[in-house]
This record gives structure tokens, sequence and C-alpha cells, in this order.
């Protein structure tokens, strides 16, 4: 009977347990300051035949992540990213939640974009957003665009709702029709 | 009296909700006719603009205003209600430009002058030759960057000519003379810092020999100014600020508020938690007028910021209210708050018509404002009384004015604040009626208002002041007014407080007005049609399909030819147009500040891009 009773008390320990290693993450981000100087093509086209193609090892470790999903969602907001793209949809900036990416779609592109800032308004938060952060956020643009994995992207605001929680909103490119 | 329906004839609606699908269609069939339709102007108001402020007309259009008094009335009448049915294009010209066009036209002499939205191009159009080519374009080539702190759409309402110069500001903050007969650059001076949020989209106005123009930047926490430049050469004369200490608002002894609310030491600073003024809005982007007799110029202050209320207990002084001051000091005469402590974006920034007319009775000076707020204020603009405070649209944020204290009652169930979703509310942030500006005629003694029909919900919410990023710190949804239609047309019986009659509009009427001695009202509506309507009975007259939305403002001129033109700028965008320019997605209700949300339809009605249309008699 107490080995039964303790069997079961294990059990219950061990399958939350194993539930949470999915969720792998760093527990020693790189030092607030400097951001990694990876330099990110904003075009698709190159002299020679090829595409220029673009990897960074940090996007692996944040695109699908959930903490950093949520970091990045609120971030969003404590930068004033929002300010200016809404919820997604835009206003004086671009809208984020559609399938249209003027600087590259991908999450370095948009790392860059942060990072270095972008001609037409886009500030450069360059050495003002530490750089694991300025990840966070861009996997969270591309939670916006329905990128990220519903089981990452976080789920409703507590706030007044916008849109469709991001774990939610549709893939923009599946979605025809641009709204 | 029977009336047919013009105002919509063979026109699609387009995704309206179904609830108020009923209502509108109600619309369609017999737009509203509030009051008896008036065949001139009502006995005894003896209403009409000061003769200094509003010279007898020449036939051009030398400011957006028409003249001091900003009446945007002409005094032709070629153009009239039993022919305006046969006016025809004369000529095109294309901008290159694909953001929101609000600019008016000028006219000065044979040469017509264009400003377009960001990179704010001047173009001189030959009005002596066939299709008025181009003389010349002069491109100031502001900075890019500049984009990325305008609140809603890079726009520029126009220039402004004298003494042989062109007048207008840039977007990335400079103010900048043309010689209108070369082209060439007399002088530029770099006003504003788009590294704090900074830009200029207003017109400036001469008086006398200053160029006055204020800054924008409400939403990004700029601190307002308004500042008096040189026409010679551009130096700087004066800046008064909308917030701080009395000294840097030019606050001295000529300072007479009528109202006890604005009386006190440095109420620029004691109205807000401490520094709260310095990132507190106030900016004056908007019409200014002036009037020779009384030497004051009147201008409005912008929105405090943030929107959110919360962050700024107080009534944060001198936001949302109009000032009177001297344009050679620049030292203020009086001031009255339209919006103390504003909680809802009400930016107090309207054109104000100067007019001299009889009330109650009496011979006053008079100033007439449409704010933002929904009412249709008139103030006796020696002293900054309120006579008359009577809405023009749907508003529940607050009851009405108290005349005894000038202060607007508020409705405490409407307040805001942080973490609070207050749904409901009207008029939107976008206000009653906006920027655009409206027009008057003194032979009909009414004020004819493009406006909007919009309410929405709010939830404030903490925010940063980080500088040249916005702060806001609210999250706005807006949506279809009662009725479900967006947009209203209202002829203002001014003597009579009320409405003389309304139009409805599918989308908000985001384009200026101008009437003429033609007795004809010149509009346009978001889908692209340029309207005439009768300025006695609101009876549609006339229409014509131009290319985008019209968001410009109309004015009408008499040709090398010796005949009337009206000329209008057509080209969507603007903080309503955002949508279309900005290719937001509406799928985010609180895109554009939430105006996105309100109009959803509006990419399937139109696309950008700016072309000026002129017309004329066959």
């Amino acid at each position: 009977m107490k080995t039964r009773v303790l069997l079961l008390m294990l059990l219950c320990v061990a399958i939350p347990v194993a539930g949470c290693e999915r969720e792998e993450r760093n527990t020693r981000p790189d030092p607030a300051l400097g951001s990694s100087e990876q330099g990110v093509p904003v075009t698709t086209l190159a002299p020679g035949g090829e595409r220029p193609s673009l990897s960074d090892t940090k996007a692996a470790e944040f695109e699908n992540n959930a903490y950093h999903l949520s970091e990045g969602k609120r971030l969003f907001d404590w930068f004033n990213c929002s300010g200016c793209h809404a919820n997604g949809g835009g206003g004086m900036g671009p809208a984020l939640m559609d399938d249209k990416w003027i600087y590259g779609g991908s999450i370095e592109s948009i790392h860059a974009t942060i990072r270095d800032g972008r001609p037409n308004g886009m500030p450069s938060f360059r050495d003002r957003i530490p750089d694991d952060q300025i990840w966070e956020l861009a996997a969270f643009v591309r939670a916006l665009s329905g990128n990220a994995s519903k089981a990452a992207a976080p789920s409703r605001n507590d706030d007044m709702m916008a849109h469709p929680s991001e774990n939610r909103l549709p893939n923009a490119t599946t979605l025809g029709k641009s709204p | 009296m029977s009336r047919r329906s013009p105002a919509f004839e063979g026109e699609p609606v387009i995704g309206l909700r179904c609830k108020v699908l009923a209502a509108f269609t109600a619309g369609l069939l017999s737009f509203a006719v509030l009051g008896p339709a008036l065949g001139q102007q009502s006995p005894g108001a003896n209403i009409a603009p000061p003769p200094a402020a509003a010279p007898a007309d020449d036939g051009q259009w030398t400011m957006p205003a028409k003249n001091y008094a900003s009446t945007r009335y002409s005094e032709l009448s070629e153009i009239n209600e039993s022919n305006v049915g046969r006016l025809q294009v004369a000529f095109t010209f294309s901008t290159g430009v694909a953001k929101g066009h609000e600019a008016a036209p000028l006219v000065v002499g044979a040469t017509m002058y264009i400003v377009t939205p960001f990179p704010n191009i001047l173009y001189a159009l030959d009005l002596t030759k066939p299709g008025a080519p181009m003389k010349w374009k002069f491109e100031p080539k502001p900075e890019p960057a500049a984009q990325g702190v305008a609140c809603c759409d890079v726009v520029n309402r126009g220039a402004v000519f004298s003494n042989g110069r062109i007048f207008f500001a840039t977007l990335d903050g400079h103010a900048v003379a043309v010689d209108a007969e070369t082209g060439e650059q007399v002088w530029n001076t770099k006003i504003g810092n788009i590294n704090i949020g900074e830009t200029i989209t207003m017109a400036p106005l001469v008086v006398k020999d200053k160029v006055l123009v204020g800054n924008s930047g409400g939403e990004l926490g700029v601190r307002g100014w308004i500042k008096a430049l040189d026409v010679d050469d551009g130096h700087v004369v004066w800046t008064a600020y909308s917030t701080g200490p009395d000294n840097e608002v030019l606050i001295g002894a000529e300072f007479k508020p009528f109202y006890e609310m604005d009386q006190g030491r440095d109420l620029g600073v004691t109205s807000w938690p401490p520094d709260a003024w310095k990132i507190g809005g106030g900016n004056v982007w908007g019409w200014i007028s002036y009037d020779p007799e009384l030497d004051l110029i009147y201008h409005g202050t912008g929105n405090p910021g943030p929107w959110n209320p919360d962050l700024r207990p107080g009534d944060n002084k001198w936001t949302a209210g109009i000032f009177a001051r001297d344009p050679d000091t620049g030292s203020a005469h009086w001031f009255y708050q339209w919006t103390p402590h504003d909680q809802h974006d009400y930016d107090g920034i309207n054109e104000q018509i100067l007019l001299d007319m009889d009330w109650q009775g009496q011979p006053r000076k008079v100033l007439v404002r449409p704010e933002r707020n929904g009412y249709v204020y008139v103030l006796d603009r020696t002293t900054g009384e309120v006579l008359s405070a009577k809405p023009f649209g749907a508003v529940n944020s607050s009851k009405g004015v108290d005349l005894e204290t000038g202060r607007l009652i508020e409705n405490p169930e409407k307040k805001t604040g942080t973490g609070k979703v207050v749904r409901d509310i009207c008029p939107t942030a976008s206000g009653a009626k906006d920027w655009q500006p409206s027009a008057f005629s003194p032979r009909t003694g009414l004020l004819y208002i493009p406006h909007s029909n919009l309410c929405m919900d709010e939830q404030g919410v903490e925010v940063n002041y980080i500088a040249g990023t916005p702060y806001v710190g609210m999250n706005v949804r807006m949506k279809p007014g009662p009725g479900g239609h967006r947009g209203e047309f209202t002829a203002w019986d001014i003597a009579n407080e009320k409405p003389a009659w309304k139009l409805k509009e599918n989308f908000p009427v985001w384009s200026g007005a101008l009437v003429t001695a033609g007795d004809v009202v010149f509009y346009g509506t978001m889908e692209g049609w340029f309207k005439a309507v009768s300025a006695r009975t609101g009876e549609l007259l006339w229409q014509f399909k131009t290319s985008s939305g019209i968001i410009g403002q109309p004015i009408a001129y008499r040709g090398p030819d010796g005949h009337e033109y009206i000329a209008v700028l057509s080209g969507v965008g603007g903080w309503a147009g955002a949508i279309v320019t900005g290719d937001l997605d509406p799928r985010d209700a609180t895109a554009a500040l939430g105006f996105a949300n309100a109009m959803r339809d509006l990419k399937d009605a139109t696309n950008a891009g700016g072309a000026l249309y002129v017309f004329r008699l066959p």
C-alpha cells in the first residue's frame, strides 16, 4: 500500500517534469549591452545567380520558445513598438501581422531591423535594447503573422482584445487576399 | 417638403455592420433635414466677417483659409446653383505622391501652387497656357526618417503666399521661403527636431512681417509651440510654448483670461504632475486666424500627452484650448480651455471663423469654432467669453458647457483610466470634427462643417516615455456612430445655434469645405466623389468621381481668361485614410490608434494617389 502511494506521488511529479522538457532556455543570457554584429542582407538578389543566405545561431534559440515569445510581447509595449505598429495592425509604422515584409520577414531580418533601424522611419534601437531582448521582440513579431508554433505563441491578453490572441492568429501567408 | 436622395444616388454601400445596416439604408432613402431650409440669412443677425479680415475678393486664393477671417468663401458667382450641374474638368495634374493630400492649392496671379505630402514638393503651374503646364518644381528633400515620427500619415495642409514668396513647412521640421516667380529658395530654417518626435504638418500664416508656424507631435510627448519667423530672413523672432512657466508661454501683464479656471501663476506647470509639462503636448498643428483691427492672432493647442489621463492629473494647461496673442511679440491676451484635463485626445486646433454679428440684440465681435469635442463654440474674440456651445454631432463624453464657469461638463460614465475599458464614447479621439476646415457664407449665415460620426472604446494602459517614440498609453477602437453612417456634412445656423440641414456620408468627411457667392458648397468624400450642393438646402447639384478619396481643401479662383474655376486635390490618406496609405491591417482593431477599425472597407472603396482636379463651365 505504502509503495503504491509513493509510486503514485512519484508519477505525479514525474509527468509534469517530463512535460516541461520542451521549454529549454539559457539561464545565463548575453550581457545587457552590445548587440550581435552579423550583417543581414535586405534583398534576395545578389550577383552570381544565388540567393543571399542568412542564419544566426541565436535564431533557433528564440524563434519558438514560449518564454521568449511572451517576453517579446511584454517588451513590444514597454519599448513603445506598439505605439507605431499598434497590436500588429500598424499605424505610424507598417502592419506586422500581414505577410508583407519591406525588409525581410525572417527572424534574422527583423532582428536587424530593430537593431539597425530602416531609412523610412524605423528607429535604430542598437545599444538601447540588450541583444537577447531584440531577439525576443523579433520572435514575437514573427508570431504576430502566425509564424510561431501555436504551443509557444502567447495566449489571450488581460487587456482589451485588439485581435485574436497570437496562438490563434492564422498564418498571414495562407490567409489569401490581404485584408 | 419632399426631397429625393441625391447624396447617395448610385453609390454602393460597402461592408457596414448588419445591425446598423437597416438604419443606414433608411438614411439612403432620405437624408435628414433638421430645420427649415434657409433662403437667406436669419433676420436681424447681421452676420459677416470683419472687412479688415476679409477684404473684397480679387479672384486669387493666397492662403488656405482664403482670408484672415478664415471664411473659405469666394465672392465669385459665375458658377451657381443653376449651372453647376454642367461643370466639367478643365485640367488635371498628377502630384506623383501616394500619401494623403490635405493641402489647398493656391492661386496667385496666373500661377497655381501645390504643396504635396512628404516629400513636400512645391509645384508651380502656369494657368495662362492650355493644360496648365508645370512652370517649376521645388524639392526641399526632407529627411525620410521624419515619416517614422508623423502620427497620422505624412500630410501637409498647405502653403501661403505673401509679398512675392511662397512659405511652407516640411515634415522634418523646416520652414521654407521660395521665390514665387522663379522657384528659388530664399531661406530655410530648421525649427523642429525629429529626434524628439517633432514634425510640422500645418499651413503657416503670414501676419505683417512674420511667418507663424507650430509643431506636431502630441502622440510622441512633444512639447507644443508656435514660432514667429521673420519673413525676410527666416530667423525666429519669438517662440510661445503651450506648457511650462508663464515666461515661456509668453504670459505677462497683458494676459486677461475671462474665466477663473484660466487665471493664476504658472498654471502651465502647476496643473501637471512634476515635470510632466515638459512632455505634455499642446501642439499647434492646426489653424490660425488674425483680426487686423484688434491686432490679435488666434490659434488652438493640441491634446495633452500621453492620452491616458491617469498619468497626468490636473487641468494640463495650456493644452486643448485657444490663445489670443499679439502677433508682434507673441504675448498672450486671453486663453480659453475647450477641454480641461482631456481624456479622449480632443485636440483644440480647429479653424476659427472671425465674424461680427448681433448676439441677443448686441453687436459682438465673435469667433466661431466647430470643436473636436463636438460643440460649435461662439466666443467673444475680444475677451474669450463663451456665448454659446451647442453640439453639432453625437456627444456623450460631456454634458455641455457651463456658461457661468466656462467649463466643459464631463460625463463621469465615460471617464477613462489605466486598466479600465470604457465603451461607446462619442465622439472619438479624432473628434466630431478633426482638422478639416469649414466654410462660412455671409449670404446664408450658415457655417458648412465637414465632419465625422464615430464612437469608440478606450482602455488606458501604462506607457514609457522614450524620446522620439510614441507616448500614447491608450488602446482605442473606433466604430460608426449613431445611425451607422460615418460621415456628416452639417450646415450650421450660427445665429439660431442649430443645424439648418445635414447630409449623411458613408465615410467620414475628411475634406475641407468651400462656399461661393453662387450659393454652391463644395466638398469631397473618401470614396473620391467631389460634390456640389446647394448652400441653402443641401440638395446635391453635381458630383464627379476623382481617382482617389478626397481629403483636400477645395478653392475657387478667377483664371487668366476671366472665368471662375474650382480646384481640389484628390489623394486619400490622413489619419482616417491611413489604412490605405499605410496599408494597415484592420484585423487589429487598434491599428492607426483605433481608426482602422472604423475604416475596414476603405481599401475596397479607393486607392492612394495624388492628383489635382480643376473644373469650369463649358
